[in-house]
Parts: C-alpha cells; sequence; structure tokens
C-alpha cells in the first residue's frame, strides 16, 4: 500500500485548548501548520472543564502573581518546578485578556470587569485569607476556551485534519524527531505528515481507570507514543483524584461549586473539613479534600443506603446563584440524578480525573530527556503542551483553575519556540525510512486475523486493576500486586485480536490502537507509584505517610524499556524572586 | 427505583464498502437497568458487535459527538435514558446528511455553514492590554447562544435545511451568528447584518421549530433567528 505523504512546518497532535492555542500562534506567524485530531475540535476533552483559568487580576479581591505562585508551589507538595511556575503566574492576566480578546464569553461584574470565584487552594498573602482567583464562563469555561480558540483558528486559516488518529513518531538515528504517521479513520489511510516541528498535546488518560471524570477520548494516546519513541514519562505516579464526581458514575462536579460557598457533609450531617483542614475548609487542594471524603466514607461516616458517598450541599445558594453560576452543574444533576440542586445535595465520591505527570518538557515546551551527563536535553523538533506534558507546573497535586490556564501558557509558549527553531533551522531533516516502515508494521499488527482477547475484555480487566491497586491510597503491597497484574495485561495484549477490517471509519481499529497506549500508561503509573516511598500531594502512601524531601524531592523518570525509573532533580530556584523552600503543608 | 427489563434496539447499519444498501439490525439486552443511559447501551451492544459504528465521547452531553435519530426524534445518547424511549428502541443516524457508516454521518455540509458565518468575535483595534468591559446586561445576551455544542440535532431535524442544505444556512450555524451580533464586544454587526440579508441564509426558516424541540441543550435557534430578523429591520431603518 502506498503511503500519503504531506509536508508542513508545524505539526499539532490533539485540538484541544493546549493544540489550537499553539496553532493560533503559529498560524498568526504564518506557519504552514496542520493540526491532527481524532476527533472534531470542539469534541476535545477542554471542552468539559468547568470552573474556570486562574489568573491574579485581582478584579474580586487583592491579588498578585507571587501569591498565586506561592500556592501553586505550595499545592505542588513542592514538585513543581519553580522557574516554569514562576512563568506561568506571571504571563496568566495577559493571557486571559487575550482570551477575553478571542471572544471568551466570559461571566461578568457589575463593573464590566471578567467574574472571578474562589476555588481550592488559594490565598492571599502567601497563605492567608481566601483569594478569588478563578476566571470564569459560568460553568462552562473549558467549553467557552475551547469554542472561541477554534473560532479564532478558523479566523487564521489554520489546517485542520479532522478525525485522523495519530499511531507513531518517526524520528532519525540522532533521535530528531521528523514528523509522525497518522490514520484517517474516515478512510482508513495511513499518512505520514513530515514537519519540522511536532507538537504533541493529547490530554490526558483518565481512562486507564474504571470511575473517572473524563472523556471516552481520553486515552493517553501521546504518552504512548513518545514512550514507544524511547523517551521517558515524568512523575506519572501522580494522578489528581477529584473529591467531588458525581458518585457512582464518575462525572465532574466542579470546584467551583464549594467556590461559590457549598459545602460538604458527611453521613451525620457534619462539615467534616473543618476537621481535617481548619482554616481552608472545603476549598483545601483536592488531594487533601479526596482523601478526607475517603476517609469519611471508609470509618463508616458515609451518606445513603450503602454509606458509600458523602453529600455536596448547595442548597442554602439560593436558586439565583445556582442558576446564574452553576447552571451546566444544575442540568448534570437533573440528567444524571433526576435531582434539583437548589433542592436537594448533590452524592460525590473522588474520581479519577487528572495526571500531573507526562511528558517531560522545559518551561519552553521542548520535550527534555537524559543525554548521557545532562538531565534535560531537548528532543530536537519535538514540543509538548498540556495535561499530556509535565513542566512541571503541578508537582504532585493540581490547582484547580491551572489547568486551563497550563494549555493557553503552555501552548503558545511551545509555538514560540517552535517559531525560533524553525528561523534557526531552516531546512528539512531527511526522511528515515526505516523508522516509518516500523510504525507501519505496527498498524498493520491489527489487521492479523485470529481468534483471542477482545479489546473490551482486556480493557476493563486494566481498568479494574488500576482502581484496585494505584486508587487514592496506596501500600507497597498493593503497588506491587498492581505492577505484576498490569504486567500480566500486558503480556496479554499481543493475544488481542479485532474483527472488522474495513477501512472506512473503523472504530474497533482506533480503540485497540487506544488499548495499546492505555497499557503503556497504566504501567507507567503503577512502576512509577511503586518506587516513590513517601507520600507527597496526590501520592498518599498508607506505609511511608510523611512527604521525605532529603530522598524524594526528585522527578520521577520512567522508560517503559526493561520498566526502568531514573530520577532528575526539581528546579527550585525561580526567574527572578526567591525560592519557596519546602514547608510542612497545611490547609 | 431500579426496573430491569430486556430491550431490544433496531439500529441502521451501513457499510460502504459491503452494503448495497442500509438494513436494519436487531440487538437485545438482558435485564438491563431502564434508566440506563442510551450511550451505555450503544456501548454494551458494541461488546457483542465491535463493529457497530457511532462517534462518542464526553459522556455529559457538552461535546456533541453522539446525536443520533431515536424513535424518530435526534437526540445525544448519553443523555437520554433508555425509560424515556420505545421498547423496542428505533436508532438511525441524524437525518438529511451523508451516511458515512452506520450511526456515523459526513457533517462536512453542517461545518461549511457554521464557517459561513463568520463565527468568531471580530473585536475593535488596536485591543486594550486588559479586558474588554461588558456589562453583566450585555453578557445576559449571549445566554442561550454561546452555549451550543454543534451537535448537529437541530439542522439535521429542520425541513428547511434538508431541502437547501447547501444554501439555508440551518438553525445551528444562524444560532452562531446571532451570538455574535448580540455580542456587544464584536464590531462586525452590520457586515453579518448584510451577509445574511439574502433569500435562502436567513429566510428559508419557515418557524417550523424543529430546532427547539430537538435541542439537547434547551436552546431556542428559531427565537435567535427571530432576533436576527428584528436587527436587519433595525439596521435598515
Amino acid at each position: 500500500m502506498s503511503l500519503i505523504r504531506r509536508r508542513f512546518d508545524a505539526l499539532i497532535i490533539g485540538a484541544g485548548g493546549g493544540g489550537l492555542r499553539a496553532s493560533l500562534q503559529l498560524s498568526r506567524a504564518e506557519a504552514n501548520v496542520a493540526v491532527v485530531s481524532k476527533v472534531f475540535p470542539t469534541r476535545s476533552h477542554t471542552v468539559a472543564a468547568q470552573g474556570g483559568v486562574n489568573a491574579a487580576l485581582a478584579n474580586v479581591l487583592p491579588d498578585n502573581w507571587h501569591w498565586h505562585m506561592f500556592d501553586t508551589v505550595k499545592g505542588s507538595d513542592y514538585l513543581g518546578d519553580q522557574d516554569a511556575i514562576e512563568y506561568m503566574c506571571r504571563v496568566a492576566p495577559k493571557l486571559v485578556y487575550e482570551l477575553e480578546h478571542y471572544g471568551v464569553p466570559f461571566s461578568r461584574l457589575d463593573n464590566g470587569k471578567i467574574y472571578q470565584r474562589a476555588f481550592g487552594g488559594q490565598s492571599q498573602n502567601f497563605g492567608e485569607k481566601q483569594a478569588a482567583r478563578t476566571c470564569a464562563a459560568a460553568d462552562r469555561t473549558g467549553h467557552a476556551m475551547l469554542h472561541a480558540l477554534y473560532q479564532q483558528n478558523i479566523r487564521a486559516k489554520t489546517h485542520f485534519f479532522d478525525e485522523y488518529f495519530a499511531t507513531d513518531l518517526i524520528k532519525n538515528e540522532e533521535g530528531a524527531v521528523l514528523g509522525a504517521i497518522v490514520v484517517s479513520i474516515q478512510t482508513g489511510e495511513a499518512m505520514l505528515i513530515e514537519a519540522r516541528t511536532t507538537l504533541l498535546a493529547t490530554g490526558g488518560a483518565g481512562q486507564i481507570y474504571r470511575t473517572n471524570s473524563n472523556a471516552l477520548i481520553n486515552t493517553g494516546d501521546g504518552l504512548g507514543m513518545v514512550l514507544r519513541a524511547g523517551i521517558p514519562l515524568q512523575d506519572m505516579e501522580f494522578i489528581q483524584f477529584h473529591p467531588t464526581g458525581i458518585a457512582g458514575i464518575g462525572m465532574l462536579i466542579t470546584e467551583g461549586c464549594r467556590g461559590e460557598g457549598g459545602y460538604l457533609v458527611n453521613g451525620d450531617g457534619e462539615r467534616f473539613m473543618e476537621r481535617y483542614a481548619p482554616n481552608a475548609k472545603d476549598l483545601a487542594s483536592r488531594d487533601v479534600v479526596s482523601r478526607s471524603i475517603y476517609l469519611e466514607v471508609k470509618e463508616g461516616r458515609g451518606c445513603g443506603p450503602n454509606k458509600d458517598y458523602v453529600l455536596l450541599k448547595l442548597d442554602h445558594l439560593g436558586a439565583d446563584t445556582i442558576m446564574k453560576r452553576l447552571p451546566g452543574i444544575r442540568q448534570s444533576c437533573l440528567t444524571f440524578l433526576g435531582i434539583d440542586p437548589i433542592e436537594t445535595p448533590i452524592p460525590v465520591y473522588p474520581t479519577a480525573h487528572y495526571c500531573m505527570g507526562g511528558i517531560p518538557t522545559n518551561r519552553k515546551g521542548e520535550v527534555v530527556m537524559p543525554v548521557k551527563d545532562t538531565p534535560e536535553e531537548p528532543v530536537p523538533g519535538l514540543y509538548a503542551a498540556g495535561e499530556c506534558a509535565c513542566v512541571s507546573v503541578h508537582g504532585g497535586n493540581r490547582l484547580g483553575g491551572n489547568s486551563l490556564l497550563d494549555i493557553i501558557v503552555f501552548g503558545r509558549a511551545a509555538a514560540n519556540e517552535m517559531i525560533e527553531h524553525m528561523k534557526e533551522n531552516r531546512y528539512r531533516l531527511p526522511m528515515n525510512e526505516a523508522s516509518v516502515e516500523k510504525a507501519m508494521d505496527r498498524l498493520h499488527r491489527w489487521d492479523r486475523k485470529g481468534e483471542g482477547e477482545t479489546v473490551d475484555g482486556l480493557k476493563e480487566d486494566l481498568k479494574k486493576a488500576m482502581e484496585d491497586y494505584c486508587g487514592v491510597y496506596r501500600t507497597q503491597e498493593l503497588l506491587d500486586k498492581g505492577v505484576e497484574e498490569i504486567g500480566k495485561i500486558r503480556d496479554r495484549l499481543p493475544n488481542v485480536y479485532i474483527n472488522d477490517f474495513s477501512r472506512t471509519f473503523n472504530t474497533a481499529r482506533i480503540e485497540a490502537l487506544e488499548l495499546e497506549n492505555l497499557v503503556e500508561v497504566a504501567m507507567c503509573t503503577v512502576v512509577s507509584a511503586a518506587a516513590r516511598q513517601e507520600s507527597r500531594g496526590a501520592h498518599s502512601r498508607v506505609d511511608f505517610p510523611k512527604r521525605e524531601d532529603q530522598q524524594w524531592m526528585k522527578h520521577s523518570l520512567y522508560f517503559s524499556e526493561g520498566d526502568r525509573m531514573d530520577y532528575k532533580p526539581v528546579r527550585t530556584k525561580p526567574l527572578t524572586v526567591d525560592s519557596f523552600p519546602p514547608k510542612e503543608r497545611v490547609y | 427505583m431500579m426496573s430491569t427489563t430486556d430491550w431490544t434496539f433496531n439500529i441502521y447499519r451501513f457499510n460502504p464498502e459491503t452494503d448495497q444498501k442500509p438494513t436494519i439490525k436487531s440487538y437485545e439486552l438482558q435485564g438491563v437497568d431502564s434508566e440506563m443511559m442510551l450511550l451505555d447501551a450503544l456501548l454494551a451492544i458494541k461488546k457483542q458487535d465491535p463493529t457497530l459504528g457511532f462517534r462518542k465521547s464526553c459522556r455529559e452531553g457538552v461535546c456533541g459527538s453522539d446525536g443520533m435519530n431515536v424513535d424518530g426524534v435526534n437526540r445525544l445518547s448519553c443523555v437520554t435514558r433508555l425509560s424515556e424511549l420505545n421498547n423496542p428502541v428505533e436508532i438511525r443516524p441524524l437525518p438529511g446528511l451523508p451516511v458515512i457508516r452506520d450511526l456515523i454521518i459526513d457533517m462536512e455540509q453542517f461545518y461549511k455553514q457554521y464557517r459561513a458565518v463568520k463565527p468568531y468575535l471580530i473585536g475593535a483595534e488596536p485591543e486594550p492590554e486588559v479586558e474588554r468591559l461588558q456589562t453583566p446586561a450585555q453578557r445576559d445576551l449571549l445566554d442561550g447562544l454561546y452555549e451550543c455544542i454543534l451537535c448537529g440535532c437541530c439542522s439535521t431535524a429542520c425541513p428547511s435545511f434538508w431541502w437547501n442544505p447547501d444554501k439555508f444556512l440551518g438553525p445551528a450555524a444562524l444560532l452562531q451568528a446571532s451570538r455574535f451580533i448580540e455580542d456587544s464586544r464584536d464590531e462586525a454587526t452590520h457586515v453579518r447584518l448584510d451577509q445574511l440579508d439574502d433569500a435562502y441564509k436567513l429566510f428559508r426558516c419557515h418557524t417550523i421549530m424543529s430546532c427547539v424541540q430537538v435541542c439537547p441543550k434547551q436552546l431556542n435557534p428559531t427565537r435567535a433567528i427571530g432576533r436576527i430578523k428584528e436587527r436587519m429591520v433595525q439596521n435598515k431603518l
């Protein structure tokens, strides 16, 4: 079969907020840019983000970027890189104003400025009173941002390959990335996109868990591509469990509910967060609130017939606030629970939500890996941004509202660096046909006919194992068992067959390719978690309950070859201000 | 109350590589909770028959991937409970656009009409260094317009769109047009209104209101179209 070949200056894989912010920057700089997305861009998971985007605009309460930086470093449990965090918090106001100029329909204050709400882990003056830093478009901020970014890309005439699935990166012998193999989902045809620069913006991998808040498309495709290219993934043990998923289903109920004044109660009707976080209470960091809910339920103080969830009370806020500020949440409750939160509290339980870890990058969006004695050597031509990347601005635990910020800040930064790279490297590197062939062989694997296991069967086992062995609380015993079980699942992969060999919109083949990525990401997560013998951020070890800065204030790096772990230091030195040294983390 | 029953699903199947014409295939799910969402039922059916094609993503009615015609009504499968439906359930692709395979339609014509209304804010230059101000009342005008998820349920339920999909913009695109016409920050209102002043683009709406009935986000494109017409009259005075 002949392979279609296309050439672009820049290839962007993924059309969520990160990919679209990058493509907009590149298109406006008149680069020839291709955006490849396995779904039509506005179907990307950014669309589901609810609460808002953080920036120290000080529209509601006093604020400045340095306080935002402190909160982010503390929220990260001191695993975040302080140079990248400073950069993000400093540039945040400018980029949120820019979103406003793009047309994002932010909610407004009486004086006409952007509405901001309180969110978890936010403070004024380095840990004092609650701040209000989250810029919101009701509770549909992600939808508003994604659509506005897509719309501005239409205006900028970005070239889109909608419903194309990227399978593998193409590299040369020296390790430079030359583009990727993508498959048209509609026709089944494979295409080689040659690009001088390639950006991965493929989002998270929440689908490795059974109960999660993620879209079905969040299968860690970029993470799998990177591992297969011999590049490590960083800090993958840090999985955020969002405290308020709809109990039993996992769908997200925004932290904005608590930002607007909602609070959690247990089966005794007690506001239990007052015990766990006396100051911040329900607006403590997500890792803290999730653990508290888990413990309340475990200790028999849950709600409902099986005492297996807690309640999120909004019924004291009044219909006006809920209709104005949380209309989407109300709609979800009516649809999925048949209850109206104006009158009835919402049953909630932690749900797998976000990967703090990902593809290691520096603050310019360049993918970096250890080469000989250099811990962070850029991979030529390869960039990453958004949830699939690990800059790391989130460290061990991400603050709510920092994800929508991350995607626009580092989507833009990566694009700027790509433009620079192309100025300095004017010539295209020769294609490496061996790498193309290898990628095509992997793709053709799913043309094999035979009898064996099904994609769905293996996927269910994988998700169950991750839930059982790598959840909110972890122990060595559980994690070791997890490594063993996920390893067995990985060994079963060659025995999985599909029975649909048609070319036209073959979703069975796409789901098989996604399964390969899910297995890689799950293995990486559980191996990284088993290795880290401390508790930090979202990684909570019952057997190692303390944070151990001496030994463990370092980033994990997992290489798929031999399931090998390596480590690199945290960047504790900011760009211009003093660093925030690790302190005990209380809310 | 949870009630479990056996459900039958009669689903439109078409694979252009093997089928001369579409067929209806029946699937059974035994002892299912009738409060289950249709998307979950389809995922269970896909386990029996992985060749069944449909789009899906967010599972919560915000991405707009899984529009389909269910018992004759355009719906999103992820926010439709089985208990709202007949048993057997009749499932077909959204009508009026070409079928690629099974429940997957080619939405290019729909997207083309969306792009035709210049669906992006055209603000005054130079941009200020902070946000443009907008009063809460001005911002309220966008409620009911900006929430569209481009699922296509409305336009593919519109007889005028079926008849002239290339000339009539359809309810979804016109709702977008209204979203920018109503935005106090947009500077291109007159141009937008002039462009819509054509026998087909806007005026093929005969207020049949199918769009309003089917919109899974409870939006009202007919009202938006009416508002555009009012603005057009004001614009001419």
